[in-house]
């Protein structure tokens, strides 16, 4: 892959005696938009905290720009652009939408330009602007996690499975969202369960089992077959129809 | 269906930032009081002595409720910081006897000041190399961080035996702060209790206004809640806690100043005596909140005031109760901080 933008090479991961990730490979071509997927406990969730430096790898190589960040403290791994959006999303309920905002714009400010174009995206954001993130529905709480992601342009967004538990309506606002930010460049990294979503949104598809990656390759092969999809993921046809 | 619940989700209805409820609670505590004690001078008197107890403990606890919602630090050692400032201040107030003794209430003003800011300086100064040295080992171990800050403390304040002696020392309050004025017919008030409502109220706004308006209050109020996706932002928590941890020893000194004027007698284990009543504070209030620390220390106050006038014996355990009741009523705390 020409000028990977990330590089996991043969990354453990060991969370107290638990050893989760057992040698992940894995590339991400700049500009791209890959989806993670796997059973649950695949260790998907790992893959990104460890790549956050939020958990250590404890063996192998985690590169980003050229950079290797594997023992980086995480708010440096931040620095160096990578967005992170949490599986429980960890908004600050007791900020306001703009302060969650503001904070996350490292830059002190918000971007004006930037906030129209989260607003179109994220209506709800406008109206509760001065509300309390505690006071917003859960479909808010993800749509705001997302937006603290998107205030400012970074190289790359990881996202954990941002559809989870929320009405599709909601999703479908979340995967229009990803794609303008896919359609303004940037490179994400999605953490995905719901199939259907991760096939509209993901051009390269990454499988985990066990803590190491089973399969890789682009999405449109992976969403024409439905063996593959059977023997990865264990969707039948009904599941993703 | 899913297109309904999208749209309520969509017009979900912001709740009220302020929750007025334990605020009317400690105004009721006063006003249920005042039938009880009888005299309305009486009760007046009361209720100004706690208000200003209640303000200077909120100065001593408003550290330590930062330092356990923001590091999730159990500091047993924040006493020794009050006996610190406390001690300190003898460094400004001997040489400035001349200050103290004046008639003119500008010098007594400025020997307050220069208390409080050498007081506070010097404890900052002991908060920062306590948490590197004592603190910073015991990071997410609680059970050691309450071994090792009880061995700091007591390790500092044997420091202040070294230096100042172990007999209490005692202090004498600036000339214009001495004695009563009357606010009302029968009614009168020690002016240093006024005093210290004062200083009690520029710290909680000043604090209030940190908090709310600038970006390091931000990050404080979001490092309580989620210290990890605080750093996720790209923010170094560490810092932070270093920051705050100075900061809330400065204030035990600031409080250390207050409570050794209002208590005329410096000891070396006064921080330590009141150390309980803050940790009480503290846990009414719930973990990390600067608004629930001061409502309840102005609760633990005015209840310690009414049952030591109303019913002596009670008054010992007036605040254990206190903080019972509470944690029946709400278990985080008056005012609880979501964490993550």
């Amino acid at each position: 892959m020409p000028d990977p933008l990330l590089t996991l090479a043969g990354v453990h991961t060991h969370i107290g005696h638990y050893h989760i990730l057992q040698g992940v490979d894995f590339e991400i071509a700049r500009g791209s938009f890959t989806v993670l997927l796997g059973r649950n406990g695949a260790g998907k969730t790992t893959t990104l905290r460890t790549i956050m430096g939020l958990w250590r790898a404890s063996r192998g190589t985690i590169r980003f720009a050229g950079e290797d960040v594997t023992a980086r403290p995480t708010p440096d791994i931040a620095s160096a652009g990578i967005a992170y959006v949490p599986e429980n999303m960890s908004v600050f309920s007791g900020l306001t939408v703009r302060e969650n905002l503001v904070l996350a714009a490292r830059a002190g400010k918000i971007d004006a330009a930037r906030l129209e174009w989260i607003f179109s995206l994220f209506p709800a954001l406008q109206r509760f602007f001065d509300s309390p993130a505690g006071t917003l529905s859960g479909g808010q709480k993800q749509m705001l996690a997302i937006a603290r992601a998107l205030i400012e342009p970074r190289d790359l967004i990881l996202v954990d499975e941002p559809t989870k538990g929320l009405a599709p309506a909601i999703v479908g606002n979340m995967i229009k969202a990803f794609r303008e930010a896919k359609n303004a460049g940037a490179t994400v990294l999605l953490v995905e369960q719901n199939f259907k979503a991760a096939r509209m949104l993901g051009d390269t598809v990454v499988v985990m089992d066990d803590g190491r990656i089973v399969h890789r390759g682009a999405m449109a092969e992976l969403a024409a077959d439905a063996a593959l999809q059977q023997r990865l993921l264990g969707l039948h046809m009904e599941q993703h129809a | 269906m899913t297109d309904r619940i999208a749209e309520r989700e969509e017009t979900a209805v912001a709740a009220p930032r302020i929750d007025w409820i334990p605020i009317l609670l400690t105004v009721g505590v006063a006003l249920v009081a005042l039938p009880l004690i009888g005299s309305f001078s009486t009760w007046m008197t009361l209720t100004v002595a706690a208000l200003a107890m209640g303000m200077i403990i909120f100065i001593m606890a408003s550290g330590l409720t930062l330092v356990f919602g923001l590091m999730d630090v159990i500091n047993f050692g924040h006493g020794v910081f009050i006996s610190v400032g406390a001690y300190m201040s003898l460094l400004v107030l001997w040489p400035l006897t001349g200050w103290v003794e004046s008639p003119s209430i500008w010098l007594n003003i400025a020997v307050l000041v220069l208390c409080i800011l050498v007081a506070m300086a010097i404890s900052g100064l002991f908060g920062l190399a306590f948490e590197r040295v004592i603190i910073r080992p015991v990071y997410r171990q609680h059970l050691k961080q309450i071994l090792v800050t009880m061995g700091g403390l007591i390790i500092i304040e044997q420091l202040l035996h070294v230096f100042f002696g172990g007999s209490p020392i005692t202090i004498a309050l600036p000339q214009n702060f001495r004695g009563g004025l009357a606010i009302g017919p029968d009614i009168i008030v020690e002016r240093y209790r006024l005093i210290a409502v004062v200083v009690g109220v520029i710290v909680f706004l000043a604090m209030m206004l940190v908090l709310n308006r600038t970006r390091i209050g931000l990050l404080v109020r979001a490092g309580v809640e989620n210290p990890e996706m605080v750093e996720a932002l790209g923010y170094r928590i560490r810092r932070l806690f270093v920051g705050v941890f100075v900061a809330g020893s400065a204030l035990a000194g600031l409080g250390g100043v207050m409570w050794g004027f209002y208590q005329q007698t410096l000891t070396v284990g006064m921080g330590l005596q009141v150390l309980v009543l803050i940790f009480i504070v503290v846990i009414i209030g719930g973990l990390g909140s600067i608004g629930g620390c001061l409502i309840g220390s102005l609760l633990v106050a005015l209840v310690a005031n009414y049952t030591a006038f109303l019913e002596p014996k009670v008054a010992l355990i007036s605040n254990i109760a206190l903080m019972l009741l509470v944690l029946m009523w709400r278990p985080q705390g008056l005012y609880p901080v979501v964490k993550v």
